[in-house]
């Protein structure tokens, strides 16, 4: 028994009508990834200012943002901004390159990642942070020592991701690079290196939002300077109109670095 | 007719923490120089292992196994590989001149095989798409063409078109005989169909189950180019593919009890 289905439209008008729904409702989607902040704000200014939140701990947003722009214009700004960031350049750079060299080497050499992965694994728990007095004794209270923290805590998820995309390799492309007569230093430029990097990317990935984490951090102990200390400094005063303007910079520039890597990532993946 | 591969009792015994497997056991035979031989066997007969041997993935563990060159700047064997074996980081055009690269070539020579290979496999408009935009027909043409561009003594070919549908797999192997023919290459290929064997080989030799060996010879004396529907009309090579079937039956039968 066949059961005839009622048509009683062209059915080039009906998949048209679905289809026409169906843009709506994604255009509602990407609304409502804009309002949401927008949302949060205005309640959060709402509620402030109508007594619903304590304003001594939640100043409202338009009241951070007078403080921001007086802190801009008086250079306080740049001052910590540009301390923070170029502490967290060193940082960053002296954790991943020594991160992906010993990961390739690890990756590549059965005997030095047999060597160095136990002392990876036992070492990789403990928080730099931890050790953040002892770095404070040995490198004083300047840059060096942000550095250093900084460097430490973004050498391991390199290290591992590094490690680990060399060893994702297809085996197959192995055997074609010794197959095609690929020398040890071909085999290492054109199928080690481009085969580990979508893996080395991510731990980089992560290493940078590591790395903001741990300069707040460093900063807030032993630091005269930097966005950690203007927000630890700022929170002692009790200016916590100020202390917000230091959070917001740390997510401006979290924001800002993960674009960054998206578009080198692009830029380096091609193929992908 | 000039010996081109020579094996000489070539044996390969696997040894692991249960026991050792023969893989392949007192190999002996010969490829004259530009003939296409297919390999038949069930699968898990070695047959990939004796490819891998000859393309120096492997070694054997006894035996002998000689490649006649002609020419010393030549490389030895190209290997053309199952469906994943192309490089997915780089373009089409870098990986068909791969083999010119790691050889280090003269640039005119690595610039002039590789046009010339792109344009033979019809991939010249594709040179600069990255193979994850190809299909998988695409993808193989380009390991064929780095293979033929490598200009080797010999090409060895691991079940080439084993993932690509019916349709595509026949419009291949009436491509691969139509480059096959204008360098006139020794070629030893691996496959699990008949049909294909029949469609590509002069000879076909066919492999029994574990432990792996050479168990019947058989003789395909059609004109080229071969063209898939004379393959299938043709009463004496029907004939052939039921005997071949039977045997391979057979094998499999054994591996089951």
């Amino acid at each position: 028994m066949t059961h005839p289905v009622k048509t009683t439209q062209d059915p080039v008008q009906i998949e048209r009508t679905e289809w026409k729904r169906r843009q709506v409702k994604a255009r509602a989607q990407q609304l409502l990834t804009i309002i949401s902040p927008v949302f949060l704000l205005a309640l959060w200014e709402l509620l402030s200012r109508t007594g619903g939140l304590d304003i001594r701990f939640f100043p409202p947003p338009t009241a951070i943002v007078t403080t921001f722009w007086e802190m801009l214009l008086s250079g306080a700004i740049a001052e910590h901004v540009g301390v923070s960031l170029y502490r967290i350049a060193l940082g960053f750079l002296a954790g991943v390159i020594p991160g992906i060299l010993v990961g390739l080497l690890m990756g590549l050499y059965t005997p030095v990642r047999h060597f160095v992965s136990p002392l990876v694994m036992a070492l990789m728990p403990i928080p730099t942070l931890a050790l953040l007095p002892i770095i404070i004794i040995l490198f004083g209270i300047g840059d060096l020592s942000k550095v250093v923290t900084i460097a430490g805590s973004v050498f391991f998820p390199v290290v591992i991701n590094t490690a680990a995309g060399v060893l994702s390799i297809d085996k197959i492309y192995l055997d074609v690079a010794s197959n095609y007569g690929a020398s040890k230093s071909q085999f290492f430029f054109k199928i080690a290196l481009p085969g580990a990097l979508p893996v080395m990317l991510e731990g980089i990935q992560m290493g940078q939002a590591i790395a903001l984490l741990t300069i707040v951090a460093a900063e807030m102990m032993g630091a005269t300077s930097g966005i950690g200390y203007l927000i630890w400094t700022s929170y002692k005063a009790f200016l916590l109109q100020n202390m917000f303007v230091g959070l917001i910079m740390i997510s401006f520039f979290g924001y800002v670095f993960s674009l960054l890597l998206r578009g080198l990532q692009k830029k380096l993946l091609p193929w992908r | 007719m000039k010996p081109k591969i020579e094996l000489r009792g070539l044996t390969k015994v696997f040894v692991k923490k249960t026991g050792s497997v023969t893989a392949l056991e007192d190999i002996s035979l010969n490829v004259g120089e530009g003939e296409f031989v297919c390999l038949v066997g069930p699968s898990g007969c070695g047959k990939t292992t004796l490819l891998r041997i000859l393309a120096g993935l492997e070694t054997q563990s006894a035996g002998e196994l000689k490649i006649h060159a002609e020419q010393s700047a030549r490389p030895l064997q190209s290997m053309v590989f199952q469906e994943k074996g192309i490089l997915p980081w780089m373009t089409v055009r870098d990986n068909v001149s791969f083999g010119l690269e790691m050889r280090k070539a003269p640039k005119s020579v690595i610039a002039e095989q590789t046009a010339y290979y792109l344009e033979k496999t019809g991939l010249s408009k594709f040179a600069h798409l990255y193979p994850s935009e190809l299909s998988g027909g695409m993808k193989q043409r380009v390991s064929i063409a780095r293979a033929f561009a490598n200009d080797p003594e010999i090409l060895l070919m691991d079940e080439p078109f084993a993932a690509l549908d019916e349709q595509n797999k026949f419009i291949l192997q009436e491509e691969l005989l139509s480059i096959w023919s204008e360098t006139r290459k020794t070629v030893l290929f691996i496959t699990h169909s008949i049909d294909e064997a029949l469609m590509l080989s002069d000879r076909i030799l066919l492999m029994s189950a574990q432990p792996g060996k050479i168990i019947q010879e058989v003789r395909i004396d059609r004109p080229r180019p071969r063209k898939i529907e004379e393959i299938r009309k043709d009463p004496e090579l029907a004939g052939q593919f039921v005997d071949i079937w039977k045997h391979l039956q057979q094998e499999v039968q054994k591996t089951r009890k």
